[in-house]
This record gives structure tokens, C-alpha cells and sequence, in this order.
């Protein structure tokens, strides 16, 4: 028998903030992204999109594109294999549009050429005649009856609604609150375009080298568009440069595949920035009407809201978005009573999808405007009030829903409150002031503010969804050692699951080296990157398959303690091991919103500080505290990026970024005209982790990237509101609003909790 | 047209058209697909190369423009395994994510701290506020040119 080397101590295991494999290449200009794959002999692929809200499409003339130098194919939907539509919760989006078009951007006919210049010409060579139809562009008017239908007109435009009806929905209170809140479209605006290159195969299938969120959605909804059988199409994932939601959604798969299919050639497509703003989708636009009442002693006694979601053209995945507006519509709070409506619609704008927070953003916005109302009227302080309705480990949510596990909500709001605060200010140099280098004021209209919110969202799919991630764990001995090969189909967007894949590992199989391998749709699916889900979900499941991997190592070890042996003489033959790894099972939603639909929630706190000119308008940030319930910070490192960076988005929300709409046009699609948070613009950020295991989640962590866009962006509102006084009810706060106190109300009158497809419309 | 450049020190010959931009250049005729193209009109920085030993954006840069010149782009940092310290500094502080803007941003550092060896806080700020960055937040970012800068940077 041999004795075992003497073990060295593992570097990067599960609670440290180990470096990422993928930095380095990163940091070289290396590591490949969707849009950065080339292929001899490529063509390039082009969009041609709708320039209209609503049309019918009367004629197509592809001819003179076709007769173009270098195009080698032109696609309308008389050429398309199927009449398969697709989308990611219902398929009601026609892969090129179909007699009538819905949004303006929505694709028309797609064309490939030896070069892009000449793909895009050709593009634009394609005539087309519309016959303009009435467009609904308010997604409140659109629920009405009178609205045009986009769909099928038995559903009115409703794309889904959603009540949670909670107690006694009419209880009276001694104090009530009451306003109308608006939430604006806001962008994903990952950096990384949307790319991919699909290469044909022997077979009559394709391969696609693609950027996206979740590989095997993307195969369920390619493959019958292209009248192939799924085992026809394999997908790569290709190198992700961020998604934060606008990834879930297909947009360029389907067309890049069939034009690889129709020219029997690799083609690659990218977008440009600002066919990316038409290309993917939104966050969903809000309307929100809400009602608090209150003990004078400062419990909640009732939430009545009515929610309308802007779903746009197509239904995306505005089924969850709704139920997560509707469900988590009450706050992190004890709230006895409750009755939320929550609707979708169709509209002729842009579709809306998923963005980080998911329907928890747009009613944290509202809710927390309405905890600061009403601790106005109490007299009490703000965080007092939100501590003294904090929900706790039992209590239930106003879908009756106990939290069990862990439910730090006092301990998040206490911790986060208790963070120091940024030393007053001491200079009135304008660099450090509201418009920085624009020179625009030397602090005598500068006003300080502190604002709080407060915020909790679901992790993981809901409502019954069949959740799971599959990974195949393989330990083998080759020239450099015992190596662990970690493969699974869970996207790396960024956020980090290659970390807590490798350190999950290295610390349960005792192994240096691991090597988490490309993701493709050679094995299971992973589910998507999104609803913070992937530390617990592959996480979860490349934990199990380490299990039963030194299961076996522990067999072949016969008797000995695997810590005593060289693990490299167990494998003569490598180990591995496939685990698909479930969540425990979640409830249907039932008519009333009334039963354990989520896996376990996770909570948030902001504190914002502002300084605000008053004579401009202009907001800068000071500082943002935050503590977050994190479960168990896999690599703390990682953990505090994305909570810095989801704070990052939650004020481009709160004071920048909208996408902005006329008659259903995008008016500012680039980067010039949609306003990101720059590091002139992003104040430092104090954190705080919070870590209460999770007993269901792997090492307890509950997944962390959602919280931190939800409740900062009511905190940064808040602060703004305690400078200037303004009531500012709607997202992004601009100039105007703090200067003039515009108003944002939409015109439509609607009582909180009653059904909006009855709202009256007032102006 | 037929252009001739310097880059990252070798003499180099592409084709181009007339309306193409350096970046286009750069990527899709020489295959240095370092320099990012995510806005493509000079708001993000992801592009960032110096030109003659000024930060450009590659992007808002003509091709034609760039003849004779000399084009250092982040391809030309690093030595085989041997990461340049402002490279290194982003790896350790965790100032990478997507990594898609980490080029431009690797950039523009080493551009800053080869003006600037120890920059303040906010000429940190200053200088790099052409880079967006959409994933981290900007802290580990701003951690890393510290970094960098203690670690004594040379170019």
C-alpha cells in the first residue's frame, strides 16, 4: 500500500473569494464572446424590421434585394420551413412577421451576404407595402373594451391576470395611504450585443455557437420553427457579455439557423446597439394604484393595489412577471389582509420580458413609496415602521405562503440602518456636487437626503414549474494530476456560476484542479440563468453528483479514510456521475393566489443618501448601504460584485435610464440617448452580508443577484423625496419632476385592488 | 482601400472600406477581437485603444485615419501567461464579471496610470468615466486601478 503524498491546503474552496478561471482570458482580450466568433467563409446575416406600431403587411418585393451583389438568401414568411411560432410562456410570436405587423422593430424578413454591409443593404432594398392599422400604446386604455385587439380577442389584450386575495380585503384602518405610482421601461443593456453563428451540418441540422440565458429553452423553441427534431439542433454556448434577463428571450436564433440552412453556410449575426434596444426585450413599464392602512400604533392592517404590467406585442414571460408583481406586491411585511390585481396587456409597444427583479422591482417601487407615506402620517420613523412590520421565520406572506428556512428581515433592515453614513459634505468644488464637470452649481441649492426601502422576491421558478439542473461531475487522473471535470448547461452570464461550480468541487472532492467545461445541450438542462437560481439549482446539483462521485471513491478506497489515501490510485478508471437536482415542489397558483407557490424568498435593505440641486434637478448619489440575506456567500468576492452591481442598475432606474416611447417607436436607442450609470454617477456601495444557511440550499446559499435592483432604487427615490419634498411617484426621477414637481399620473382612474379593465378615464 | 498600420508593434496590411471604422478593422480583418463592440459610437469605451499613444475609441475612429499611425490595442498587454499588473490587479480584485468592457477598461488604465502613477479617487473616476461598465458597479473596478497603482506600474 502506498502512503498518501501530504495534502496541500486547497485554494478556492466554497467561502472564498478565490479569483475566477475565466478573469484572465477575460482581461486579454481573449475570451470569446457571440459576436466575436468567425468561421471561414461566414456569411453575415441582416433584419429587416417593421417600421410601424400596428400594419398589415399588403406586399413584399424581395427582388431587388435578392439581384444584390454578394446576398446569397432573402427570407419572408412565405419562406419559412413551418408556420411554428415561438415564446418563452405562450408561442404567439411568428418568426417573421405575418400579414400584420405588432411593434415597431419587429422582424420582417432576414437576409444573408458575403459581408454585412451588404446583408443590411440588401435589407433595406426589400420593399414593403403597410396599410396602417389604430395602435394601443397604453397598456391601461388597451385592457379596455373599445381597445383594438392583438390577439385573440377573446382575451381583451390580457395577457394574464393575477389576484391574491388575502384575509378580509375590505378591513377598515385608522390610517390609510394612498397614490399612483409609475415604473418606466428600462433597458437590460448588457454589453455584449446579441450574437451568434450557426453552422450547418451533415445531417441537415445545425449547430449553434449561441449568447444566451438558457440553451435548452432556446433548442424547445428553435427546433420546431425550423422543422427539425431537437436532436437536429445542438447548441454552444458561446462567450456571454451580460444578460441580466433580455438573454432569456429568443431573438436572432431562429433566424440565424435558417439562414445557415437556406445557404448550407456558416453565418454569424450581430446586432448593432440600437437594433439591440428592437431586438430583445424590456423591463416591464408599470402602473400602480395602492392602499395601506395602518393601526395608529403602526401595524399594517391592509394593502389593497391594482397592478397594470406594459406586455407589449408579445407574451414573453409577462405570465410570471405578473404573478411576481402580484405575490410580493405587500413588501417583506406582515400584512393581514390583502388584495392585489395584477394585469399584463398587450399593447403595440415593444415586448417586455424578464430583467433582473422580475415584477418584484415594479411593486417594491410602489409599496415603499407607500411605507414612507405612511409613516408621514404616523409620525413615526421610516425604519422604525418597516422593523416593526418586518416579517419573521412563520409568518406568512399575503399569499399565505409561511417563510420557513430563514427570514432576516428585521436583522437586514437593523444591519443596513446601523451602516456608517457618509461624512457630511465639506467642499462645495462642483466635481464633487450635482452635475459634476458641468459646472453647474457650487452647492447653494444642494439639498441632503437619506431614503429606505426595503424588499423580498422569490428564488428559483414558481407555481409548480418542473425546476430542476443537471450536472455530470467526472474525476480522471492525466498528465497533470487528478483533475475534476465539472460539465453543465448552466450559462455563465457573468455573474459567476463557473465560481461557485468550481469551489462547490474543489471542497467536496477534496481536488485542486477543476475544470468546469462549456456549456452546450449535450446534457441536461441547467434551467436558466435568471430568478437568482443558479447557485441553488446547478449549484445543487453538481454538489449531489460530487457526493456520489467520492461515494465511489470511498468504495474503491475500501475502508480507508479518503483523507488517507492518494486519490490518483483510486482512478485507474475516472469516476463519474450525472445528478439532476429538483427544488422541492411548489403549489399552482389557484384562483385567489392562496398557497405555498415559491421555494424560499430572499430580502434586501438600501439606504440611500442623495445630494440634490434644487434648481436643476440633478441627483448625485453619495453613498448606498445595503445588507443582504446571501444564505452562505459561496466567494464573498463575487457575492459583493453583484450586489454592487445590481445596486448600479437599480439607480440607473431610479434617476437615469428609460427607454422611451412615442407612439410605440424607441426614441433614444443607443448609448447616447439612453443614459447607464457611469463610474462618475455610482457612489461607493457598504455592504453587509447577511448569512442564515438555507437549510434546502447547497452550504445555505439562497442566490444573490436579484435583491440588490429591487428595493435600491425606492431607497434612492426616498432620499430624493427627503431633500426636496417632491412626492415623485415615478421612475426615473428627471430634472423636471424635482424642479417643477410634474406630475406623472396617467389619466386613468382606478381604485387600488379593483380590476383596471374598469378604469375611468379622467383626462 | 488598402491600409498599412502599426499594430501592437508589427507592421500590418488590411483592406477597408472607405466608411469603416478602425474597430472593424482591428476584428474582422486582422482577427484582434480584443477590442469590443458593444455601442459602437464612442459612449462605452469598450473599444478603447491608443493610437499614437492616445486613448481612442476604436470605433469613432476612421480607418483611414489610422494609416501609418500606431495602434496598441489590449492584445499587446500581456506577455504569453505573463499578465501586465494593471491586467493582473483586475483579476484580484474581482473587478471582472462579463468582462466585456474589461479591455477597454484595461485600456484606459494603463493609459491613466502611465500619465497619472497614483491617481485620486476621483481623477480615477474622472478618467475612466468614458468606460461603462454594466455588470460590477464600478467598485472592484475602481479597486483595481489601486491596485495596480501601489503594485508600481510600468509600461
Amino acid at each position: 500500500m502506498t502512503i498518501a503524498p501530504p495534502k496541500t491546503r486547497l485554494r478556492g474552496v466554497v467561502g472564498e473569494s478565490a479569483p475566477r478561471a475565466d478573469a484572465p482570458p477575460k482581461v486579454k482580450g481573449e475570451f470569446l464572446y457571440g459576436s466575436d466568433l468567425s468561421r471561414e467563409g461566414m456569411l453575415h446575416g441582416a433584419t429587416l424590421r417593421s417600421p410601424h406600431a400596428h400594419a398589415r403587411i399588403a406586399r413584399i418585393d424581395v427582388a431587388a434585394a435578392r439581384a444584390m451583389p454578394g446576398v446569397r438568401a432573402v427570407l419572408t414568411s412565405d419562406d419559412l420551413p413551418t408556420r411554428e411560432k415561438f415564446g418563452l410562456m405562450r408561442a404567439d410570436q411568428p418568426v417573421l412577421a405575418t400579414r400584420v405587423v405588432r411593434y415597431v422593430g419587429e422582424p420582417v424578413a432576414i437576409v444573408a451576404a458575403d459581408d454585412p454591409e451588404q446583408a443590411r443593404l440588401a435589407a433595406r432594398a426589400i420593399k414593403v407595402e403597410y396599410e396602417a392599422l389604430s395602435a394601443v400604446t397604453d397598456a391601461v386604455a388597451a385592457l379596455q373594451a373599445d381597445a383594438p385587439k392583438l390577439h385573440d380577442p377573446k382575451d381583451g389584450n390580457v395577457i394574464e391576470d393575477v389576484r391574491v386575495v388575502h384575509g378580509d380585503p375590505d378591513a377598515r384602518a385608522d390610517v390609510v395611504v394612498e397614490g399612483e405610482y409609475e415604473v418606466a421601461m428600462q433597458d437590460q443593456a448588457a454589453l455584449g450585443p446579441e450574437a451568434g453563428l450557426a453552422i450547418p451540418g451533415q445531417d441537415g441540422g445545425v449547430t449553434l455557437h449561441i449568447a444566451t440565458q438558457w440553451l435548452h429553452e432556446d433548442l424547445r423553441q428553435i427546433a420546431p420553427c425550423l422543422g427539425l427534431p431537437e436532436e437536429k439542433v445542438r447548441l454552444v454556448l458561446a462567450g456571454v457579455g451580460g444578460a441580466f434577463g433580455a438573454r432569456e428571450d429568443v431573438t436572432l436564433q431562429i433566424h440565424v439557423c435558417l439562414l445557415a440552412l437556406a445557404t448550407k453556410r456558416a453565418v454569424r449575426m450581430t446586432y448593432g446597439r440600437e437594433e439591440s434596444f428592437y431586438g430583445h426585450v424590456h423591463r416591464h413599464p408599470a402602473r400602480m394604484w395602492y392602499r395601506h392602512g395602518a393601526t395608529r400604533d403602526g401595524r399594517l392592517v391592509f394593502v389593497r393595489a391594482t397592478i397594470v404590467l406594459d406586455g407589449g406585442a408579445y407574451a414573453s414571460s409577462t405570465f410570471a412577471v405578473v404573478a411576481n408583481a402580484a405575490c410580493f406586491g405587500a413588501g417583506p411585511y406582515r400584512v393581514p389582509n390583502a388584495l392585489i390585481h395584477a394585469v399584463g396587456a398587450y399593447t403595440n409597444n415593444p415586448p417586455t420580458g424578464a430583467m433582473r427583479g422580475f415584477g418584484a422591482v415594479q411593486s417594491c417601487f410602489g409599496y415603499e413609496a407607500q411605507m414612507d407615506k405612511l409613516a408621514a402620517a404616523l409620525g413615526i420613523d421610516p425604519v422604525e415602521l418597516r422593523a416593526r412590520n418586518a416579517l419573521e421565520n412563520g409568518d406568512r406572506i399575503i399569499t399565505d405562503q409561511p417563510i420557513e428556512g430563514s427570514a432576516p428581515v428585521a436583522e437586514v433592515i437593523r444591519r443596513c440602518a446601523a451602516l456608517p453614513l457618509p461624512p457630511r459634505r465639506s467642499s462645495n468644488d462642483p466635481l464633487e456636487l450635482p452635475g459634476g464637470a458641468g459646472n453647474l452649481t457650487h452647492g447653494e441649492g444642494v439639498k441632503r437626503g437619506v431614503g429606505f426601502a426595503v424588499g423580498l422576491k422569490n428564488v428559483c421558478y414558481s407555481h409548480a414549474f418542473d425546476d430542476f439542473s443537471t450536472a455530470r461531475v467526472r474525476v480522471e487522473r492525466d498528465q497533470g494530476g487528478v483533475v475534476a471535470r465539472v460539465h453543465t448547461a448552466a450559462s455563465e452570464v457573468g455573474q459567476g456560476i463557473v465560481l461557485v461550480c468550481e469551489q462547490i468541487a474543489r471542497t467536496e472532492l477534496g481536488v485542486q484542479r477543476v475544470i468546469v467545461e462549456t456549456p452546450d445541450t449535450t446534457i441536461g438542462s441547467a434551467g436558466s440563468s435568471s430568478a437568482s437560481r443558479q447557485t441553488w439549482m446547478t449549484g445543487g446539483a453538481v454538489l449531489a453528483a460530487c457526493r456520489e462521485v467520492k461515494a465511489e471513491l470511498a468504495k474503491r478506497a475500501r475502508g480507508r479514510r479518503l483523507e488517507d489515501v492518494d486519490v490518483a490510485e483510486l482512478l485507474g478508471t475516472p469516476v463519474e456521475r450525472v445528478v439532476t437536482h429538483r427544488h422541492r415542489p411548489t403549489e399552482k397558483r389557484n384562483d385567489t393566489t392562496q398557497n405555498d407557490g415559491h421555494v424560499a424568498f430572499l430580502f434586501a435593505a438600501h439606504r440611500a443618501v442623495v445630494d440634490v440641486d434644487v434648481d436643476t434637478g440633478l441627483v448625485k448619489v453619495v453613498q448606498i448601504a445595503t445588507a443582504q440575506d446571501v444564505g452562505k456567500a459561496i466567494n464573498p468576492l463575487a457575492v459583493i460584485g453583484q450586489l454592487e452591481g445590481g445596486i448600479a442598475q437599480g439607480l440607473g432606474l431610479a434617476v437615469m435610464e428609460e427607454v422611451q416611447l412615442k407612439d410605440g417607436a424607441v426614441r433614444n436607442a443607443s448609448f447616447t440617448d439612453y443614459l447607464l450609470p457611469t463610474m462618475l454617477d455610482m457612489p461607493p456601495v457598504v455592504c453587509d452580508l447577511i448569512e442564515f444557511p438555507h437549510p434546502d440550499a447547497p452550504y445555505g446559499a439562497k442566490g444573490v443577484g436579484e435583491p440588490p435592483t429591487i428595493s435600491s432604487t425606492p431607497a434612492i427615490v426616498a432620499a430624493i423625496r427627503a431633500a426636496t419634498g417632491r412626492a415623485l411617484e415615478r421612475v426615473p426621477v428627471r430634472p423636471d419632476d424635482i424642479v417643477f414637481g410634474t406630475s406623472s399620473r396617467s389619466g386613468w382612474r382606478v381604485v387600488a385592488g379593483d380590476d383596471p379593465r374598469g378604469a375611468e378615464r379622467v383626462r | 482601400m488598402r491600409l498599412r498600420l502599426q499594430v501592437n508593434g508589427t507592421e500590418r496590411e488590411a483592406e477597408a472600406r472607405e466608411h469603416e471604422s478602425l474597430l472593424t478593422v482591428l476584428r474582422e480583418r486582422l482577427g484582434l477581437w480584443g477590442s469590443k463592440n458593444a455601442c459602437e459610437q464612442g459612449e462605452c469605451g469598450s473599444c478603447s485603444v491608443l493610437m499614437d499613444g492616445d486613448l481612442v475609441c476604436a470605433c469613432l475612429v476612421l480607418a483611414g485615419a489610422a494609416e501609418g499611425r500606431d495602434v496598441r490595442t489590449v492584445e499587446d498587454l500581456a506577455a504569453g501567461e505573463h499578465l501586465h499588473p494593471v491586467q493582473r490587479a483586475f483579476v484580484d480584485a474581482g473587478a471582472v464579471q462579463c468582462g466585456f468592457c474589461t479591455p477597454g477598461f484595461i485600456v484606459a488604465t494603463a493609459a491613466l496610470l502611465r500619465d497619472n502613477p497614483e491617481p485620486s479617487d476621483a481623477e480615477i473616476r474622472e478618467a475612466l468615466s468614458g468606460n461603462i461598465c454594466r455588470c460590477t458597479g464600478y467598485g472592484k473596478i475602481l479597486e483595481a486601478v489601486h491596485r495596480s497603482a501601489a503594485q508600481g506600474y510600468t509600461s
